[in-house]
């Protein structure tokens, strides 16, 4: 691990300025990430603003109805709410289908947001990866790509993002809030944090230099069935293959959002019209412009599989 | 260098650290607590699991620097040969390892993870995300899913807990 320095944050605006105003600087709260790359010096943060201490760790219920969570709720406190429970057991699903309790126990709300893709050719220093080192190519493109996405790709890299978190928030419309380096607040519709790799899979999000998520807030609960599925090779403790979340009403409308499958948390407005027709019509339009890899194109119809037995799941 | 004070064990400890050093490495480098377990050292196989004011965390993937004023709970703070904790005989009764290096990390995973079902903390085989979680044997092996045993001691690691637990599978 290369070395750094090390601060506790006193404010989230404090931080922000500090984040950007330090070169190499990177805020740190769970952890379980970013020292996971550092030691493998894939992350060499010169300077560590540790955010713990800052008070954002509650959930609390909006004026409109939703919940607003603090950035640093850790995953288990997250899962374990009875508010989220009740009115958005996505998310709690979801949350519960991702790594393991020791790990639900330190991650956060926000980190989990931002993790970063478990590509094997991103994680191995000796291979080009143009997310971990620009212009140096992609080995997974001709390489093991079971794993990789099959959708919202580029020739430039296909590694796919891993979180189950972010799939039930997309599905959810959750929003998140932001401090900027100035000290100004903005809000992001989760539809609208991520982006696609293009020519630069080095830059997976629209946040700004210092900028730090200090909550997501959800919208009132809209009812329905709440399912998350998630297909992996092992029964528990490892990332999906494929993972279908979806909140189906009674009259067969709803929402549905893939994991697994893209660079993004995959939701897709025309695919949830074709939702009363079923599954096959669903993912026709989820995974139309799919460029999948010979090793790698068992996920779509894995997907349709997936997705019939939410469906099926949700009229029972 | 940076300092940190925590408590490991119910008592009062100062370290001046490399910033780089995770709990896991103040542990055993630094406290000679050479109980818990360098594993995979990146979050994948639990044998570094330790409690932190009472719940459980990989100690390789965190700082040590980041726990300024914690309760540090390691395997060898749960209880002494003379005074085994529950847990620990009934790992010994049920003969729940074989070499024994993931141990350290199944017994503390195991006490945390029924605290956490106490709590009513739900997990990914809860049948009613609504209602208290049951203690079952495949709620115990879904909670347990982050500590691995290469030696494959998995149904005698169940039995142990289960009986702990106050049913057996």
């Amino acid at each position: 691990m290369k070395s750094f320095t090390y601060e506790r944050a006193a404010s989230p605006a404090e931080a922000a300025a500090a984040a950007a105003r330090i070169a190499g600087a990177k805020f740190i709260a769970g952890g379980t990430n970013l020292l996971d790359l550092m030691k493998l010096e894939i992350e060499t943060p010169a300077h560590l603003i540790d955010v713990n201490g800052l008070a954002l760790d509650k959930i609390e219920a909006t004026a409109d109805g939703g919940l607003r969570i603090g950035a640093l709720v850790r995953n288990t406190d997250l899962a374990a709410d009875q508010r989220v429970r009740r009115d958005y057991g996505l998310l709690a699903r979801a949350l519960l289908a991702g790594a393991s309790g020791q790990l639900r126990n330190k991650a956060t709300t926000a980190g989990n947001l931002l993790q970063r893709t478990r590509c094997p050719y991103f994680y191995d220093t000796n291979q080009p990866c143009n997310k971990r080192k620009p212009g140096s190519g992609c080995a997974a493109l001709g390489g093991f790509s079971r794993a990789h996405a099959v959708v919202g790709v580029s020739d430039a890299c296909i590694a796919v993002y891993p979180s189950d978190m972010a799939v039930a928030l997309m599905a959810l419309d959750a929003t998140v809030e932001t401090v900027c380096a100035d000290g100004t607040t903005r809000r992001i519709p989760i539809a609208q944090l991520y982006r696609l790799p293009g020519e630069t899979p080095h830059v997976e999000n629209v946040l700004e230099s210092g900028e730090l998520i200090s909550a997501v807030s959800l919208p009132k609960p809209v009812g329905g069935a709440h399912i998350y599925r998630k297909v992996r090779d092992r029964a528990s403790y490892a990332f999906a293959l494929v993972s279908v979340g979806a909140i189906v009403q009674r009259d067969g409308t709803g929402r549905v959002a893939l994991g697994g499958v893209a660079p993004k948390p995959w939701r897709v407005a025309a695919a949830e019209a074709e939702l009363p027709r079923g599954a096959k019509a669903v993912t026709a339009a989820l995974l139309a412009d799919a460029k999948p890899t010979r090793e790698n194109a068992f996920k779509l119809p894995l997907v349709e599989r997936t997705l019939g037995a939410v469906l099926r799941d949700a009229r029972a | 260098m940076a300092k940190v004070s925590f408590v490991v064990n119910g008592e009062a400890r100062t370290l001046d650290l490399d910033t780089r050093t995770t709990l896991l490495d103040a542990l055993r480098e630094h406290l000679h607590l050479t109980g818990t377990k360098k594993g995979c050292d990146h979050g994948q196989c639990g044998a570094c699991t330790v409690m932190v004011d009472g719940r459980r965390i990989n100690s390789c993937l965190t700082l040590a620097v980041m726990h300024e004023g914690d309760d540090i709970t390691t395997i060898e703070g749960l209880g002494t040969p003379q005074k085994l904790h529950p847990m620990q005989a009934a790992f010994v009764k049920h003969d729940g390892y074989q070499c024994g290096y993931c141990t350290p990390g199944q017994i503390c995973s195991a006490v945390a993870a029924l605290d956490e079902i106490k709590a009513g903390i739900p997990s990914h085989v809860s049948a009613d995300l609504t209602a208290p979680p049951q203690l079952t044997a495949i709620e115990l092996r879904e909670r347990m899913s982050g500590n691995i045993c290469r030696c494959g001691a998995y149904s005698n690691i169940l039995d142990a807990i289960a009986e702990v637990a106050g049913r057996t599978s």
